[in-house]
């Protein structure tokens, strides 16, 4: 039978997110390379930016409106996309592998008796079948898995599959379907926005500052090295535990695995866990006084010495060549 | 009331994974298994919920082989009170332990289940909401603020940038998170009873996969990288290393 693909793109206040285009942009790809085609879908009330999805190749998209689907409703959302799936016979659904994508995705496979790969890293074709790989034990392993049954649903690592710009694109057809009835046996009816600027899930640069930092009044260090590097706090688990740092800060085995462009870890030895969870960023910096430390020997970079004096200069010299 | 708590027996965070002769597994050598951390907030937050009513049993399910006892008796030994192991050897994908779960919590008759967020394991964070759909069970994931008054429930649930605040009702799986309690430490009296509560063994419902794990290897490995000094007066040169070699600033 013949593949019918859809994106799943999450919005956020009326707004598709970047990891939204690039579940576009990985569902355009697979099309192609399965020689069929692509569209894609968004929940939610008014969306201010559905005509941009052109620019990633997409070519149809399908607005599920109800104000009710404004925030994310587990039972709604799941309900919603469950019909149009059905109707319209698409049979290998992506998503982004975000909190949303998450909660979302495994229930959508029950509803269409779909395999459900998560947390995917690549996708390549052998023959006929997609084969998915995504970390497992926290990225000290990988694995590849292949979906037997006929529909499957997929989510993707943010940050992982790039959103690229197709050049000469056509514009995109939108077609908007008012949802009537929204079940809301689960409904979001609000949002706490958390005390840091940036999450690290989400970051291009994390800041982490461990047990070295000596204790949560040093912290405003790491702080203002993220601010003048726009990056996003992280801690390792002992700093977590010993409450110097909130539970949504940690990163590592058992905190959140993350792979952003740059990882700068302060005060860290590099215990297996934290590892795990960091050993994927594309480039990292470890700053540490002993030179023995594991952290060093995932590190592109390392300064051995006293945080105190190194990271306050790391601020300033970045401000520096900022400003310049 | 019968609370659910579903456990998984899963290898300790600090092992180092080696794969195994089948290729698709980890290597069992060596390995220590524990409690899946995140369950453990799961069974603190069923014995919390158990005394607030007052009344209740907290039954602990947990799928795979007999070895899943320890991680039962674990549970026991904080405070539930029963247990099942349903008893399969193979590795099964998230499907097949939903569905082997959702037929168990059909025979407990529970309105409400407990699990971690995600096992450390195979890493899905998936089970919760495929149990829940399973056998229709409102389903709240990644937990950390949970209040449940009558069928009501009021839940945080953590996501990026913040927390989201959800609305539902019994029946429900609640998927934990780090945060939302502080699991006990077993006493030696709870330790001592474990020892005396039974678990009921049960082969687990079958199931046609709709996943294979055709391989499993290793990320390629990080070689070190360089040293750039040893004081503050290294942090220029590091800069132009982040700037002109890795363009990452």
């Amino acid at each position: 039978m013949t593949n019918k693909i859809l994106a799943i793109l999450e919005q956020r206040e009326g707004l598709i997110k970047r990891s939204g285009f690039e579940a576009a942009c990985t569902a355009v790809n697979l099309a192609k390379d399965l020689n069929t085609s692509a569209e894609a879908v968004v929940v939610g009330d008014v969306i201010s930016n559905l005509n941009e999805v052109s620019k990633y190749g997409i070519q149809k998209i399908i607005h599920l409106k109800n104000s009710e689907l404004a925030n994310y409703s587990s039972s709604g959302y799941t309900e919603a996309l469950t019909n149009l799936v059905k109707e319209a016979n698409y049979n290998v659904l992506i998503l982004s592998n975000t909190a949303l994508g998450k909660d979302l995705a495994p229930r959508l496979s029950v509803k269409l008796d779909a395999g459900c790969a998560v947390d995917c890293v690549k996708l390549n074709l052998s023959g006929n079948d997609i084969i998915l790989t995504r970390p497992t034990y926290a990225g000290k392993a990988l694995i590849d898995v292949k979906l037997l049954s006929t529909n499957k649903v997929i989510t993707i690592r943010p940050n992982v599959f790039k959103a690229q710009v197709v050049e000469n694109s056509a514009p995109v057809e939108i077609i908007v379907k008012e949802i009537s009835q929204v079940n809301l046996k689960s409904k979001v009816t609000s949002f706490k926005k958390s005390e840091g600027k940036l999450d690290v899930a989400e970051a291009d640069i994390i800041v982490s500052g461990g047990r070295g930092m000596k204790g949560p009044e040093n912290f405003h260090l790491i702080e203002e090295l993220a601010e003048a590097l726009g990056a996003a706090v992280g801690a390792s688990r002992a700093v977590v535990d010993a409450g110097w740092r909130p539970h949504n800060e940690q990163v590592g085995q058992t905190g959140k695995t993350v792979s952003p462009t740059l990882y700068v870890a302060c005060g860290i030895s590099g215990a297996i866990q934290h590892l795990a969870g960091m050993s994927s960023s594309k480039y990292i910096v470890a700053i540490n006084k002993d030179k023995d430390a594991p952290i060093f020997s995932v590190a592109d970079y390392g300064i051995t010495g006293d945080l105190f004096e190194i990271i306050p200069a790391l601020t300033s010299e970045i401000k520096k060549v900022k400003q310049s | 009331m019968k609370i659910v708590v579903c456990v998984s027996h899963v290898p300790d965070t600090a092992t180092r994974i080696k794969v195994g002769a089948d290729g698709k597994t980890i290597d069992p050598a060596g390995v220590t298994y524990i409690i899946n951390p995140y369950d453990e907030y799961a069974v603190e937050e069923a014995l919390k919920t158990k005394e607030k009513l007052g009344t209740g049993e907290v039954v602990v399910i947990t799928l795979g082989s007999e070895n899943n006892k320890e991680t039962i008796r674990k549970a026991f030994a904080m405070g539930a009170d029963s247990g099942v192991l349903l008893k399969d050897d193979n590795h099964r994908d998230s499907l097949g332990v939903a569905k082997a779960l959702a037929e168990e919590i059909k025979v407990q008759d529970s309105k409400l289940v407990f699990m971690g967020k995600q096992s450390v394991d195979y890493d899905n964070s998936i089970v919760g909401q495929l149990t829940a759909e399973l056998i229709d069970f409102n389903c709240v994931t990644v937990c950390v603020k949970l209040e449940i008054n009558g069928d009501k429930i009021i839940a945080e649930r953590e996501i990026e940038g913040g927390r989201e605040i959800v609305e539902t009702s019994l029946p429900a799986v609640i998927t934990c998170q780090k945060g939302l309690n502080e699991p006990r430490y077993a006493s030696l009296k709870g330790i001592m009873a474990s020892k005396k509560k039974t678990i009921e063994e049960k082969s687990a419902a079958s199931y046609t996969p709709t996943s294979e794990v055709v391989g499993m290897h290793l990320p390629a490995g990080k070689q070190p990288g360089r040293i750039v000094g040893s004081d503050a007066s290294a942090v220029p040169e590091l800069v132009r290393l982040l700037r002109e070699e890795a363009k990452v600033i």
